[in-house]
């Protein structure tokens, strides 16, 4: 049996957005995206090292097989492609329009956990640390609970040796080598290092490839499991006024000087 | 079982002492409890905990569950995890908080799961609705939305992010009731075993806690500033250095230097940036800086509108010329 290594992928607003691209619509308490800046939507950053980790472990086992694994309301095809152009066998989508704006990572936590029963036997779950929209940092450790296996947060490398993996989890002030025995769930940083771009081989391959699209009750879930439990009363855009007085000098050497003297004047220093 | 009454934190500790997270989460702790007119307790975990349940009475604690267990002595996860939930049910607290920190970040949503209740996460601010209910104030999407959440099942969890409350002064004659308590783990709970530790030196002060703190950017060029011209202004400010995590991903400063969403959380009353843009996710880090001075060579830049006072120009000309001044007056 090749060693199974499942890595998930959030289709995420691109975070390099510049603020002006964003927009709240108060009412459905959900961001959109302004409508003039049309910038597509990315897989998620932490992600994509998470699939890169995944390539890398395949690389070096050899016998190894790749599964992409999303939920969402809808995908880019485009974008979830290039998972595969990066080098990923398959790639399964939960699509579902009730995945719509879903606030509470228990809930997307249980689909992930589903889905991951029904493709079957795993070795590995890989996942980015946290998506670039909420923040949450919760989805993959609440889905290792759920499988009842072990979970390494926020690592840097990750190596699979003799059914186990071994990962460096970062710290604060320096990294820990940490192992648990498979099937596990990993999360990964931005550390461990920049995602492969895909190849011409790897494209081509992947337009040929066809994603399996699964609905929710394709899952079994019934609607009472999807009941939110963390609710959104508000959401808006904060204000942000500036006060900030530029020192401008007679040249750029002078107010260098003069910030430092207004810095005096102010107490601050 | 009881009805959930009452307010428990997840308490951290290190070197015999209570984190500084940990004070301030007694104080936003303190404050719902208060409203509630219910009683702040205080899980404390591990080996042997010495004088620590009578420290966190004097910020503000009513009740310590001091759980000693061998299987306690390091903050691992899963054994933090185990004990809590075992408190968790026994105790059958409405509200329960972690500090947003390494440990909280990992812990609070596994725990949450195992709760069968939902956690809010990184929150600024947390507050009780006219229901009783948990109302948190958190950012979103890199800082560019902010969110209000609520938790619909019990326990309402929530992480808070540090430097968000002052600790309450410290009273030693405050009251409370220290319950001592057995982990009861069996160690198969115990999945993931930590092969080595490595500390990885970083030069000079700590990020965390220094009262000034200069970063470079990307707009800084290279890895030669930061131990340059940065490092020059740095020791004239008796200042920690930091950086973004664009500089960071390109190697020019190890992962110990960045400030940010995904690296470190400083609040200084002096931060000093140097070519840095002020990306959202740089300054969820900085939020607590007390006053921001930017140098960058866009006006235009993000920084401008969180900095006190800036200049735009090319920092190779403006730092120098900065420093010199500096060196002068202090």
């Amino acid at each position: 049996m090749p060693l199974h290594v499942i890595a998930t992928a959030k289709q995420v607003m691109d975070p390099e957005s510049p603020p002006s691209a964003y927009r709240v619509d108060r009412e459905a308490k959900r961001v959109v995206p302004h409508p003039a800046t049309k910038i597509p939507p990315v897989i998620n950053g932490f992600d994509e090292n998470g699939i890169e980790a995944a390539l890398r472990i395949k690389d070096a086992v050899k016998d190894a097989k790749v599964t992409i694994l999303a939920a969402g309301p809808s995908f880019s095809m485009d974008v979830m492609k290039k998972a595969l152009a990066m080098g990923a066998d398959e790639m399964v989508l939960v699509q579902d329009p009730a995945l719509d704006n879903v606030a509470d990572s228990t809930v997307t936590a249980k689909v992930l956990a589903a889905a991951v029963r029904k493709i079957g036997p795993f070795d590995l779950i890989i996942s980015g640390r946290q998506a670039s929209d909420w923040d949450n940092a919760q989805v993959p450790l609440g889905l290792a609970e759920l499988l009842g296996v072990a979970c390494v947060p926020v690592t840097r490398k990750v190596e699979v040796k003799d059914r186990e993996v071994v990962c460096e989890r970062i710290l604060a002030d320096g990294y820990e080598v940490v192992s648990a025995a498979l099937p596990a769930v990993v999360t990964v940083s931005n550390e461990l290092g920049q995602p492969r771009y895909p190849t011409l081989r790897n494209i081509m391959a992947a337009a040929r490839k066809q994603p399996t699209i699964w609905k929710l009750a394709d899952l079994g879930l019934a609607p009472a499991d999807l009941a939110p439990r963390l609710l959104v009363m508000d959401l808006y855009i904060p204000e942000k006024t500036s006060q900030c007085e530029l020192i401008k000098g007679e040249n750029e050497e002078d107010s260098g000087r003069l910030l430092a003297l207004k810095l005096r004047e102010a107490k601050f220093i | 079982m009881t009805s959930p009454r009452g307010v428990l934190i997840v308490g951290e500790h290190t070197n015999g002492q209570l984190g500084a997270p940990t004070l301030e989460l007694l104080a936003h702790g303190r404050a719902l409890a208060t409203a509630l007119g219910e009683e702040l307790a205080i899980a404390l975990l591990g080996e042997s905990l010495g004088g620590l349940p009578q420290e966190a009475i004097a910020y503000g604690a009513d009740k310590v569950y001091a759980v000693t267990d061998p299987l306690l002595k390091e903050a691992h996860l899963d054994a933090y995890l185990g004990t809590l939930v075992k408190a968790c049910e026994a105790h059958a607290p409405r509200i329960v908080l972690l500090a947003r920190t390494e440990l909280g970040r990992d812990l609070g949503p596994r725990l949450a799961l195992r709760l069968n209740t939902a956690l809010a996460q990184d929150c600024l601010e947390v507050r009780l609705d006219s229901d009783k209910r948990l109302v948190a104030v958190r950012p979103v999407y890199g800082g560019n939305c902010t969110a209000v959440v609520t938790v619909a099942s019990l326990p309402m969890m929530a992480a808070i992010r540090p430097k968000t409350a002052e600790p309450l002064p410290r009273n030693p004659s405050r009251r409370g009731q220290v319950i001592q308590e057995a982990a009861g783990l069996a160690p198969s709970v115990i999945r993931t075993r930590v092969l080595q530790r490595v500390q990885e030196a970083q030069e000079g002060l700590r990020l965390e806690t220094a009262r000034v703190v200069v970063a470079g950017g990307r707009g800084l060029g290279g890895a030669e500033p930061f131990h340059k011209e940065l490092q020059e202004l740095a020791s004239v400010l008796g200042a920690a250095v930091g950086a973004t995590r664009a500089v960071v991903d390109i190697g020019w400063v190890p992962y110990s230097y960045q400030i940010g969403l995904t690296g470190k959380s400083i609040s200084p009353d002096l931060y000093v940036t140097v070519g840095i843009s002020g990306a959202s996710q740089h300054m969820a880090g900085c939020s607590g800086a007390k006053v921001i001075v930017a140098i960058n060579k866009d006006s235009e830049a993000a920084i401008f509108k969180a900095a006190r006072y800036g200049v735009a120009g090319d920092w190779k000309k403006v730092l120098p010329a900065f420093t010199k001044q500096l060196r002068e007056l202090l």
